[in-house]
């Protein structure tokens, strides 16, 4: 077992059986590094996704624990005629139903916006974080820019998963925070990855939804056991994917790279100006590039070579 | 004292508290808007030691979310201000923004979504249309709306800032002109007090400002905010409490304004339910005068209905008549603001108030 999670319970430790009884009734209470979450849901493919996808995950027990960042459940909404399911959090619900097939992935999201909606003691940035040498990358990217499939081939590269959605930065000491968890995956990235990593572990796919097919791979072991590790940023990297062409890389211009990182914060508004400094901060820190890649393998090998700012 | 309410108000007890009374703490002073209080209270008291980690992190994100929007407020009031400057009407703020710019103990931790200001009736078409030209805009476009607002409420329909989307209540009374016991508007005018250093922001004077904040939770139909009512009034009485001869003051305010019955509900409630200090004597006397006017309320019964109703609106504190109590108390708020119809009167009482008045007092 890996180092630093022999003690405690995994969720593999326990059969699939078990994880849906225990989500059908008390919950499941998950360490997800830093939060801890409780989980209730009716729906088997959320069983099926957390057994798959959180194998590796400490599970607590609910009474000694006592206290849960976030009390979540995904449950039916309607049954017959295109049933439907609902995410929610402790009596509020942030979003209207969606498809029943969708409740895997709908779990997830809903994490998220819990984590941006009531996490405000960190400064949250819509991005991928992945940590090598003990320096942080961040690519902060809009949907469609290829950043889940670079952000899993990392991982599978040897570079550490932090969060393949959202940087959590200290706005004193400037460190990110980790919370690993499953990364996400969308359309052709999910055949790729298949592909390429036939040992990845892959979760429920749902398709049709808004973000078009969607499923989700197991975080690596090595990201889960060193979840503790915050750890500085290095570089600030915006990728493109564009099929077909050949590895270009740009300096950003630093200024901005900060309006950019700005425009991708969940939460810089509520820190005001504190917010910004740190983020400008983060830019000084950083090495900040464009990346144009059409192949996965030239990108990759680009990243390895990345030496440490000046 | 309920769980949150005693996180809220005895803080030396917090080390004692176990890590699943915590989780319900933060749980329902979410629900009831209080989060962002308690973490107000722990630096205030100098106790944010004693809050886990765990519960650190949630109220002080809270808390970050309402100083946040008093920054934000500050700036929405000084825009009002320049757009009523050319007719002359000052700004006179109630509730929490009036907390917030004054500076008040009640402000701590008080998240404020929109500014509530108070104009004299005749002056609202002047009002109206000076702050149309600065750009903001009636939410309310439906015509039974609009006539609804400004036939029976005592406020316009609710406006909305056509480009910083922020949301603005004027009213010209604090009650509504149907209520059967209202105060003067021009009353509450003439003893406001300026804020700050200037002249044309103002809010309600100390006296007015309690006995509005008891008025309007006695009021209300619908009680969400029903706890963070009852700790505003508790922060206000706190902090007032201590200037010279503020109880008889108070009283006797209450009988000039005809809030006795509001007044009275809320040293009752903040006392039962939050421990606030009030004196016999200022009790007693109170009583006294409701019971001359034959205004005493039906204690047994309202104890019953706010006592759930005043609790934080989460699932873990509802029984199985919470939500009876908030029907009730929803025909009750609308009762007070009616015309007094006696046939509507006599239905309620008869159908639904009596059963439960049997019960709760037999």
């Amino acid at each position: 077992m890996p180092a630093g999670l022999s003690a405690a319970l995994r969720l593999a430790d326990m059969s699939l059986a078990q994880v849906r009884q225990r989500l059908r009734s008390d919950g499941l209470w998950l360490r997800l590094p830093p939060f801890v979450v409780h989980v209730r849901s009716e729906i088997p493919v959320v069983a099926q996704g957390l057994h798959l996808l959180y194998a590796n995950h400490e599970c607590l027990d609910g009474a000694t624990q006592g206290f849960a960042d976030f009390h979540v459940s995904v449950n039916a909404r309607r049954r017959w005629f295109r049933p439907l399911c609902s995410f929610e959090m402790d009596g509020f619900r942030p979003f209207t139903p969606l498809a029943y097939g969708e409740a895997y992935a709908f779990l997830e999201w809903g994490l998220n916006w819990c984590v941006t909606s009531y996490c405000h003691t960190l400064l949250t940035i819509h991005s991928a974080v992945l940590e090598k040498n003990g320096r942080v990358l961040l690519m902060p990217a809009p949907p469609g820019s290829g950043k889940s499939t670079l952000c899993a081939a990392l991982m599978f590269n040897g570079w550490r998963l932090l969060s393949d959605e959202m940087a959590l930065l200290e706005p004193g000491s400037g460190l990110v925070v980790p919370a690993p968890r499953p990364v996400s995956l969308k359309n052709r990235s999910i055949e790729v990855v298949r592909q390429r990593w036939p040992q990845a572990v892959l979760g429920p796919v749902a398709k049709d939804t808004m973000k078009g097919t969607v499923a989700h791979v197991r975080a690596s072991t090595e990201s889960l056991s060193r979840a503790h590790e915050r750890a500085l940023p290095a570089w600030l990297v915006f990728p493109k994917y564009q099929a077909g062409e050949s590895l270009t890389v740009q300096p950003h211009a630093k200024p901005d790279a900060l309006v950019q990182l700005a425009s991708n914060s969940f939460n810089q508004h509520v820190h005001g100006r504190r917010g910004f400094e740190a983020l400008a901060a983060l830019v000084d820190r950083c090495d900040c590039h464009d990346l144009c890649y059409g192949d996965l393998d030239q990108a990759l090998a680009w990243f390895d070579a990345l030496e440490l700012p000046s | 004292m309920d769980l949150l309410q005693r996180a809220l108000r005895q803080p030396q007890q917090w080390p004692a508290m176990s890590l699943a009374e915590w989780d319900l703490v933060v749980r329902q002073a979410r629900h009831a808007d209080l989060l962002a209080r308690l973490a107000a209270t722990a630096r205030a008291c100098g106790r944010a030691d004693a809050l886990p980690s765990s519960v650190r992190l949630h109220a002080d994100s809270a808390l970050m979310i309402a100083q946040r929007q008093h920054k934000e407020l500050v700036h929405e009031v000084d825009q009002i201000r320049r757009a009523l400057a050319p007719v002359g009407v000052p700004v006179v703020l109630l509730k929490g923004a009036a907390y917030v710019l004054q500076g008040l103990q009640a402000a701590q931790g008080r998240l404020v979504s929109d500014v509530d200001i108070l104009v004299p009736r005749e002056r609202l078409a002047d009002v109206e249309s000076a702050l149309m030209i600065s750009g903001w805009v009636s939410t309310h476009r439906d015509a039974y709306d609009q006539h609804y607002y400004r036939t029976w409420m005592h406020e316009l329909p609710p406006l909305k800032h056509m480009s910083r989307g922020t949301a603005l209540d004027v009213h010209h009374a604090i009650l509504p002109p149907t209520t059967r016991l209202r105060p003067d508007s021009a009353d509450l005018l003439s003893a406001t007090i300026a804020v700050g250093g200037h002249e044309d922001v103002r809010t309600l004077s100390h006296l007015d400002m309690v006995l509005h904040s008891a008025a309007h939770l006695f009021h209300e139909s619908e009680l969400p905010m029903g706890l963070r009512g009852l700790v505003d009034l508790d922060a206000l009485l706190g902090e007032f409490s201590a200037e010279p001869g503020f109880w008889d003051a108070l009283l006797a305010r209450a009988q000039r304004l005809r809030l006795e019955p509001s007044l009275a509900m809320a040293l009752r409630y903040t006392a039962r339910l939050l421990g606030t200090p009030v004196p016999p004597d200022a009790n007693e006397r109170l009583a006294l005068r409701l019971r001359e006017q034959g205004l005493t309320p039906r204690w047994g019964l309202m104890d019953a209905l706010y006592g759930r109703a005043l609790l934080p609106p989460h699932s873990s504190t509802a029984d199985a008549w919470t939500p009876l109590a908030h029907g009730l108390l929803y025909l009750r708020g609308h009762w007070l603001r009616m015309p007094p119809g006696l046939l509507a009167r006599h239905l309620l009482r008869k159908a639904l108030l009596s059963p439960l008045a049997r019960r709760s007092e037999g």
